[in-house]
């Protein structure tokens, strides 16, 4: 099974990217207010996004 | 659709086709006499088309709004009416396959038609075709709305969404001429497998830009399953397609792996496209889409992210539990049997959470068939993610593997989750994307959702009775220890089940050909919604599904 010498070094650095985005998410206090952050998809009445920030202005 | 780019856009696009139309025109020349080289020919009119139809809009005016007002819709909308072709083809070819089945005469005895050849026509049209272009729009939808920020380029979704119909054609039509690498849901051959990669990257791309541009500091639990189903694909896509080429002029190849290596590599990419295809996407919909509809938020937020972390975790090692009793090590199926067993818990997590969002609204439930889509495809999420790890239990495999069972099984999960919340959401989505008081008709609506529910159960009761009779005959020994049962024996058994299967699928496949017919019907003939303020675009809470009182 040398395939194994692949597809576990593979699967286990995929594994550690999904552990760094779940770091990433709690530093970047991701679940601090859970409950708003559910709701708030609710609330898109003119169905048009934010204007841009300003370091994304082209 | 073109009076939203710029002129420099435009080029932009003409100048990607008119490479691609040369990539088709090198493919058609170097594969001359060899099936690549009618793949040649399908890239270059394909691209030469698009190239024509943009060249043909180069000078009309530009857009005069400032763009980012307003959400980017019109790859979204191509990418629905897409998913909506793509079923009504590959549905229908999924009833031939079955009716073949039944009655083999509906071969018609040419090579092309042969079982071999559109079952994977089948499978991919659904799979890629429906599922992917799906995907691809709702994703294209979900982004921008959770995020607040409108996607970040304007040729880069096109080249997504064209680019992979573009894999999906050559794919459908490298099967009927007899191209496969006999992986399954992996058949096609390495130009198509290259330039997949090209797309599914630009795809990776878009997508994180156009988080990054978010308004919203938190990065809504839907994009997350998105993120995932596109980055692990990815992957998967590259490590199952290591092939070499016989020559360069030819589709022939042959995998980087062979033998009790290749089949391993095979089904951890396999059962890793039925999670983070067939799986994860579908749950980004399922999390934006019901909670969206029923007009309340999830019922537990925390869960729908512990849940994703569970996934995303569990799944990867799961595949090899296709291979119990096969030359692969007895600790690599235990392996995949145990992490499949594990799934049940994230699995049930995102199934009772979405049911549990629901109590409270039933009536709406019982009201809107659209929501109710999203309800059933709930229900059946549950239901064929317990009977998955129940199968992948090593003394129930040796029962139901190589039967119709697994068949069953794998339609419970297509047609009853992924294809119903994909109409759910489709009904959801379309209102809003070309800002219409509702769809059509609901009673249409109502209609496509008993033909798909009963069209799913007959198919998946006739595959259940068919799959059991079957694994029961072939290990029942007679008093002398020989096969009581020939393999003819079990198939004439098979034969009522063949045609009930037939007539299940056709079911659901009028549903969706009732489907598409409401959409078209929807933009044609629907009075738009016009703003009450002088907004650019429109409110949905007008929409009588989404009640503001709520």
């Amino acid at each position: 099974m040398t395939i194994l010498h692949l597809l576990i070094p593979v699967t286990l650095v995929m594994g550690l990217t999904g552990l760094g985005a779940f770091f990433w998410s709690l530093r970047n206090r991701q679940y601090e207010d859970l409950e708003g952050d559910a709701e708030r998809i609710l609330h898109d009445d003119n169905d048009t996004p934010m204007p841009p920030r300003k370091e994304t202005i082209r | 659709m073109m009076e939203n780019l710029t002129i420099a856009e435009r080029q932009q696009a003409m100048l990607l086709s008119g490479g691609l139309a040369l990539v088709g025109l090198v493919l058609a020349i170097v594969g001359h006499g060899d099936a690549m080289g009618a793949h040649g020919w399908i890239t270059l009119f394909f691209a030469g088309g698009l190239f024509f139809v943009v060249g043909n809009a180069l000078y009309a005016p530009e857009p005069t709004l400032d763009r980012t007002t307003n959400y980017y819709d019109d790859p979204t909308k191509v990418g629905i009416l897409l998913s909506l072709f793509w079923a009504v083809v590959a549905m229908g070819v999924g009833v031939w396959v079955a009716a073949q089945l039944a009655w083999p005469d509906f071969r018609f005895d040419a090579p092309w038609s042969s079982f071999g050849r559109i079952r994977p026509v089948h499978t991919s049209g659904v799979i890629f075709g429906f599922g992917g272009n799906a995907l691809i729009a709702t994703s294209y939808h979900v982004m921008q709305r959770t995020s607040r920020a409108r996607l970040a380029g304007h040729v880069s979704p096109w080249f997504v969404l064209l680019g992979f119909n573009l894999f999906c054609i050559i794919a459908a039509s490298g099967y009927l001429m007899g191209i496969t690498q006999s992986k399954e849901y992996a058949e096609p051959e390495w130009y198509a497998d290259i330039w997949l990669v090209i797309v599914w990257v630009t795809y990776f791309v878009l997508y994180m830009r156009t988080l990054a541009r978010r308004n919203e500091p938190h990065i809504y639990v839907a994009n997350w399953y998105y993120m995932a189903f596109i980055l692990v694909v990815a992957v998967l896509h590259i490590v199952n397609n290591l092939a070499v080429p016989a020559s360069f002029g030819a589709a022939k190849s042959y995998s980087a792996f062979s033998g009790v290596q290749d089949a391993m590599t095979q089904w951890w990419y396999g059962h890793n496209a039925v999670a983070f295809f067939l799986t994860a996407g579908f749950l980004g919909m399922l999390y934006y889409f019901l909670p969206k509809r029923a007009g309340r938020p999830i019922y537990s937020y925390r869960l729908s992210i512990l849940s994703f972390w569970g996934i995303v975790f569990f799944y990867i090692w799961a595949g090899s539990h296709h291979l119990h009793y096969t030359a692969v090590p007895q600790w690599v199926q235990t392996l995949g049997m145990t992490f499949s067993v594990m799934l049940l818990v994230p699995s049930w997590a995102s199934a009772g959470n979405a049911l549990m969002t629901l109590n409270g609204a039933w009536g709406k439930v019982r009201d809107d068939a659209t929501l109710r889509f999203m309800m059933v495809a709930a229900v059946f999420y549950g239901l064929s993610t317990f009977e998955g790890s129940f199968m992948a239990i090593r003394a129930v495999n040796s029962l139901s593997h190589y039967t119709d069972w697994t068949i069953g099984h794998v339609h419970a999960g297509a047609m009853g989750w992924v294809a119903l919340i994909t109409f759910g959401s489709i009904y959801a989505v379309v209102p809003i994307l070309w800002r219409r008081e509702g769809m059509y008709s609901p009673k249409l609506v109502e209609w496509h959702f008993w033909l798909a529910l009963s069209g799913t159960v007959i198919y998946v009761f006739a595959m259940w009775n068919s799959g059991i009779i079957q694994g029961l005959m072939w290990r029942t020994y007679t008093e002398s220890g020989t096969l009581a049962y020939s393999f003819t024996d079990s198939l004439v058994a098979m034969h009522p089940y063949y045609v009930a299967r037939t007539i299940g699928g056709a079911f659901f496949l009028s549903g969706a050909i009732i489907g598409a017919f409401n959409v078209i019907m929807t933009i044609r003939k629907v009075r738009e919604d016009t703003p009450e303020l002088d907004y650019p675009t429109k409110s949905e809470a007008g929409e009588p599904a989404v009640p503001a009182a709520e």
